[in-house]
């Protein structure tokens, strides 16, 4: 994954709603961390990152569960990174 | 109005797996069927049930459906219709066959056989040793029942309209359910749906309450549709809270946890339940647990800056022990709670996990609401199954690895029961102009515009409201204050409103859609639960807190219609065998 850049382009309204509905899954786990990654981390990805996290969408909800939960490492360095990523902004940090 | 219209013979609102089963029956006998699901179908919630489904196998201990039976009835509570429970565990057996035919790769034994874990509530021989009734496919037993029956249905030809929301069940002039009106998501557009039997499939409600373990789509559409139809809903307040849930956010954290020697302390590091159950301490029953942390927050032990949770700690196991024997808990409680439990307890708080009242049904699927007094009558046409039904296998409380059992089981039998109606009443009904109206107007109330109160910010009082009045903790004090509160917030809705008006993907109108159905499901069980003066199952209630028979042993209906409540006696009579009398509940 690129990873966020500086001046990342304008997100629309309608590629937000549509993700959102994208976002809704069958676990609350997934719920909580695509939904949540989509409010704080998804503005400031670049186009390609953009790309990615709409093709992660499109996995099965059990396999995004084992990536996020660690129970298996995604093949693809790439959605390994994104994965990553997405646990890192949506983890609370406590102070 | 014009409104675009599709015909089928069949309706089927939800691709879970209860509605993938009854699917899978009607397509695999070239009947019409339309499947209606508002998340692509193999993201609906049964994904998410990982433990397994029952079945008396024998397998890896001697059981038999009888024995099954005993535990189910009991674990009801009493409450559980004896002749839908003596059917279930009847029909388990080949209900879990016909899935490893369809290809389900569950666990096996060296011997090839299905493997089966023991499960809490199962006991050999009417209540003696422990027995071992779940199968499952690893930790993903839902995740393959859902993708098997998906991919026979795609092969079966069902059709399916994913990603469409519906709205309300329509009917003829004679009052007859005649389909749905339905809303496409993407581009915002109505569509009718018209067909000869419809069958209510959306799973269940876990999200009137804040804290629940159930994914954000479980919102109680179909009750809520049924209600608006003029049906009751069915022992609704009986709702199983499991004790620790991440506080704040939901996700379960097991009771394994404490099998393993962690335990829960208050704000002061007490070990509160020592006070509550001496004996049993931690693991005491879900009901006394949950009730004790409520207690606790109730009284100004809580911890955290609102003092609104209670702490899991099991840092003295160890992270050897940790990583172990409790997989996935660390992961889960640093992602979720932004705690590691080697080092820090994990914030908790019950969460609302599943309910087990719902649309009253036959064991055939089929929707039955009281006539005069005593008999009941079937629906015409309209089914349901699954989270959403109540054909009383439950009772007053679910056993684990009952609730797939309960989906595949009757959703496969109303799709057989739909086979057989469709035949019979071969013509289309013609929808009622009235009755299309007003479920339109459901839909174009949020086109107006101006001030009144903002969608989403009703949703959260209410769902705070439900959990603080309709949760774990009920006496008639907390619940009548709830009651009125609960009111207040359905009058407010009337003139809640969006600032989103786009048609594209508005998902701000779907929840808000979504909102009044968890208003009508939220009230029929803070109604039912006040009405039920009575400590049963998952009901408890400090002010009444034994179970009486002579006055309660009944189920309660529900009527949305100026929020009156009905009753009906619970059949005792099983199908073929002996009947379980009432016993105090033991465990
Ligand atoms: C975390 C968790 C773990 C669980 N583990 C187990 C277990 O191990 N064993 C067990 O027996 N039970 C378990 N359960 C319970 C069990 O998973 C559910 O009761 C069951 O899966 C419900 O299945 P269903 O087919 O009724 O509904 P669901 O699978 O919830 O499907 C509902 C369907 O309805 C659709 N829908 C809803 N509303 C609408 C609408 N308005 N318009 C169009 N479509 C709509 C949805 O899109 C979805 O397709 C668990 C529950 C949870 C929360």
């Amino acid at each position: 994954m690129s990873g966020p850049i500086r001046q990342p382009d304008p997100v629309t309204d309608e590629e937000l709603r549509r993700l959102r509905w994208q976002c809704r899954r069958g676990m609350l786990e997934l719920d909580h961390l695509l939904s949540g990654f989509l409010d704080r981390g998804y503005r400031d990805l670049d186009a390609r990152g953009r790309t990615e996290f709409l093709a992660l969408l499109d996995n099965q909800d059990q396999e995004l569960s084992d990536w996020f939960m660690s129970r298996s490492i995604p093949e693809d360095p790439v959605v390994r990174d994104l994965v990553r990523h997405i646990v890192a902004v949506v983890t609370p940090r406590r102070t | 109005m014009s409104i675009p219209s599709r015909h089928f013979d069949a309706l089927i609102i939800g691709a879970g797996g209860a509605g993938l089963n009854a699917a899978l029956q009607l397509a695999s006998a070239d009947v019409r069927v339309a499947v209606v699901s508002k998340v692509f179908p193999t993201r609906s919630h049964t994904v998410a049930a990982q433990g397994g489904v029952n079945a008396a196998l024998a397998n890896v201990l001697p059981d038999n459906w009888h024995w099954h039976m005993f535990d189910t009835v009991k674990g009801s509570d009493y409450l559980g219709d004896q002749d839908a429970i003596e059917f279930m565990c009847r029909e388990a057996i080949p209900t879990v066959y016909e899935l490893e035919h369809a290809g389900v790769p569950f666990s096996r034994l060296d011997n090839g056989k299905i493997y089966q874990r023991a499960f809490g509530g199962q006991s050999q021989d009417f209540g003696g040793d422990q027995a071992a009734r779940t199968c499952a496919a690893a930790d993903r037993t839902g995740h393959a029942i859902l993708h098997t029956l998906y991919q026979q249905n795609i092969r079966a030809r069902t059709h399916f309209f994913d990603e469409f929301f519906a709205l309300d069940l329509v009917r003829d002039k004679d009052g007859v359910i005649a389909g749905a009106l339905v809303l496409e998501i993407e581009t915002g557009e109505p569509l009718l749906i018209e067909a000869k039997a419809t069958l209510l499939a959306t799973g269940g409600c876990g999200q009137v309450f804040r804290t629940t373990s159930n994914a954000h789509i479980n919102t109680g559409d179909g009750c809520a549709m049924a209600l608006r139809a003029g049906i009751p809903l069915m022992d609704m307040e009986f709702y199983q809270f499991h004790p620790t849930g991440i506080a704040g956010k939901g996700m379960l954290i097991t009771e394994g946890v404490r099998g393993e020697g962690g335990f829960l302390v208050n704000k002061d590091g007490e070990r509160f339940m020592e006070r509550y159950a001496p004996r049993a301490k931690d693991l005491a029953s879900r009901d006394v647990v949950s009730r004790s942390i409520v207690t606790e927050v109730k009284e100004g032990r809580g911890a955290g800056e609102n003092g609104d949770y209670i702490l899991l700690k099991l840092d003295h196991l160890g992270a050897e022990v940790i990583d172990k024997r409790l997989p996935g808990i660390r992961e889960s409680s640093r992602i979720f709670a932004g705690a590691d439990p080697i080092r820090e307890p994990i914030p908790v708080f019950p969460t609302a996990h599943y309910a087990m009242g719902g649309i009253p049904t036959d064991r055939f699927g089929r929707v039955v609401v009281p006539v005069g007094s005593g008999s009941e009558q079937v629906v015409a046409g309209l089914y349901a199954a699954g989270e959403c039904a109540c054909a009383s296998v439950h009772g007053a409380n679910r056993l684990g690895g009952n609730s797939l059992l309960d989906i595949l089981v009757f959703g496969r039998l109303a799709g057989k029961d739909i086979i057989d109606f469709v035949r019979e009443n071969p013509y289309q009904r013609s929808v009622d102009p009235a009755s299309l109206e007003e479920a339109m107007s459901r839909l174009t109330r949020w086109d107006q515009k101006g001030g009144g109160v903002p969608a989403h910010q009703l949703r959260a009082e209410f769902r705070k409201c439900m959990e603080d009045h309709a949760g774990v903790f009920r006496t008639e004090e907390v619940m009548a204050e709830g009651y009125q509160r609960l009111c207040e917030l359905r009058d407010q809705f009337k003139d809640a409103r969006l600032t989103d008006h786009s048609k594209v993907f508005n998902t701000a109108r779907i929840e808000a859609l979504e909102l009044q159905n968890l208003i009508d499901v939220g009230l029929s069980i803070a109604v039912s639960a006040l009405h039920r003066k009575e400590s049963r199952g998952a009901h408890s209630r400090p002010d009444y807190p034994n179970r009486d028979d002579v006055h309660w042993m009944k189920h309660s209906l529900y009527y949305r219609e100026a929020d009156r409540m009905d009753y009906k006696p619970v059949r005792t009579k099983p199908l073929t065998v002996e009947s379980f009398p009432p016993k105090e509940r033991v465990y």
